[in-house]
């Protein structure tokens, strides 16, 4: 599973004032956690500050990269702070672009930057029509995507398709909808990633994390080998890494055994 | 007795509250005084769910009793002379959001406070708010978007009205998940609101009530 902490993001309390008094100690320490609790690549969003977003967002790349060493997943549906943040990554590795859309204006804008520079990128599953409703939404919408994206040169290794969830406190069945999107989409293209903002999906309901946990499990069954989530929640993380395992990802299943004897399962 | 019937509502217990509401109606309570209920009972589940004590949906099967409880009342509500409405509100949630338990609640809550309210659902198109402004001239428009993806849209909405040479004429309210002053300001509207007793205050306070 590749992991996408997701902390760093100012619609999270406390974290707008950090970014906005550009707390640097405080970002540094919160991207560290995350590394060191297994994310693969940390997550920077602050779209929350709107005209100051390009600034911020680039003022993030800098500060998180300095002190990590993962990729990083720049995350705004705005191009002049996704170009901002591009322009001051300097990490070996490529970092992943969150997002772009089936949306005719966000392709057009968010398209240069991918072949600009050497990044991946989060595809997710809306277009000028909206929001999905239903699986079969997220099917074309996502094969739409990806078939526009290929045909304009970007590798099906690059691409990490959102199928987009929504709450299962609104609709509750949200949960078979997504899963199937995943199957028919894995089974579609074989190089492709899938990944998704998991916690959506408890969104409203009482103890949360048995719901993401439990639909970590159950998406991944399904060919989702990656999420946005909260690398500090233990739990979850080991479930990521047994779910490897058992999906047969896991050779002699070393990485489990590993991690069992590094203390870093939690039961 | 009535009461009872709110403690029914607040309580989530449709199909008791909705007995009640049916035997009301034939000893001939006044719907008004039910939806009086109504609106009490609503209020004490915003505050269930406020505090934590309800979940999202409960805050749904919320908004489907209510409008099972409409469905009963609007017949009798009919035969009365219709009050002087306080105000006319279009109210939509904006392009790319179809979020629409907020809005409706909202909806709910300005109709029952006397507004006379244009719901025009959720993933509406700046030139959609359009029309419906130039068709029923409402003295307020009011937009809904719960993802932070969506000011764009409100100031979009916003600027068209403005360009349309419609802003002189209409106020504007804006409300939702992540909304406050500092987006307020960035699109263009008038106020913001928490939740939907705000949104009520604030049209009140606007028509002059």
């Amino acid at each position: 599973m590749i992991i996408i902490g997701e902390l760093i993001n100012t619609s999270r309390e406390g974290l707008e004032s950090a970014v906005k008094g550009r707390d640097k100690e405080f970002i540094q320490n919160l991207a560290k956690k995350q590394e060191d609790a297994g994310a693969d690549f940390i997550d920077v969003n602050c779209g929350t500050l709107i005209q100051e977003e390009p600034e911020a967002l680039e003022w993030l790349v800098k500060t998180v990269q300095a002190v990590v060493e993962v990729p990083l997943c720049i995350d705004s549906p705005n191009p002049e702070a996704l170009k901002r943040g591009l322009e001051a990554y300097e990490h070996e590795e490529n970092a992943i672009i969150n997002s772009i859309t089936a949306e005719s204006e966000r392709y057009e804008q968010i398209l240069p930057l991918l072949k600009e520079y050497d990044v991946s990128v989060v595809a997710l599953a809306m277009d000028d029509n909206g929001m999905p409703k239903n699986a079969d939404d997220r099917i074309n919408v996502a094969t739409n995507l990806v078939e526009d994206l290929i045909a304009d040169g970007i590798a099906m290794e690059d691409i990490y398709v959102d199928p987009i969830i929504q709450p299962i406190g609104t609709d509750v069945k949200m949960g078979p909808e997504i899963l199937n999107a995943i199957d028919t989409i894995t089974n579609k293209y074989e190089e492709i990633h899938i990944t998704c903002g998991l916690s959506n999906i408890s969104h409203g309901l009482p103890k949360r994390q048995l719901l993401n946990q439990s639909f970590l499990v159950l998406a991944m069954s399904r060919g989702l080998d990656s999420a946005i989530l909260d690398p500090l929640d233990e739990k979850i993380m080991s479930l990521a890494i047994a779910g490897d395992t058992l999906l047969g990802n896991d050779k002699y299943c070393g990485n489990y055994i590993r991690a069992a004897k590094s203390d870093k399962l939690t039961i | 007795m009535s009461k009872n019937l709110v403690e029914l509502m607040a309580d989530l217990r449709e199909d008791e509250a909705l007995d009640l509401i049916k035997s009301q109606i034939e000893d001939g309570t006044n719907p008004r005084e039910i939806l009086e209920d109504c609106k009490e009972a609503m209020q004490i589940i915003g505050d269930r769910f406020e505090a934590g004590e309800y979940f999202l949906p409960e805050l749904m099967l919320s908004g489907e009793m209510i409008n099972d409880v409409m469905e009963i009342i609007k017949p009798h509500l009919k035969d009365e002379e219709e009050d002087e409405k306080l105000g006319t509100i279009v109210l939509g949630t904006v392009k790319g959001d179809i979020h629409d338990i907020g809005k409706d609640i909202v909806a709910f809550m300005l109709d029952i406070n006397g507004f006379e309210v244009y719901d025009i659902g959720v993933d509406v198109s700046v030139q959609e708010f359009i029309d419906k402004i130039e068709e029923v001239d409402p003295d307020i428009v009011a937009l809904s978007g719960f993802l932070t993806t969506v000011f764009d849209k409100m100031k979009d909405t916003i600027d068209a009205i403005k360009s349309e040479g419609l802003r002189e004429d209409v106020k504007i309210m804006i409300g939702g998940g992540p909304i406050d002053d500092q987006i307020r300001e960035y699109t263009g509207a008038d106020a913001f609101g928490d939740d939907a007793m705000e949104a009520v205050a604030i049209a009140k306070k606007w028509m002059g009530e």
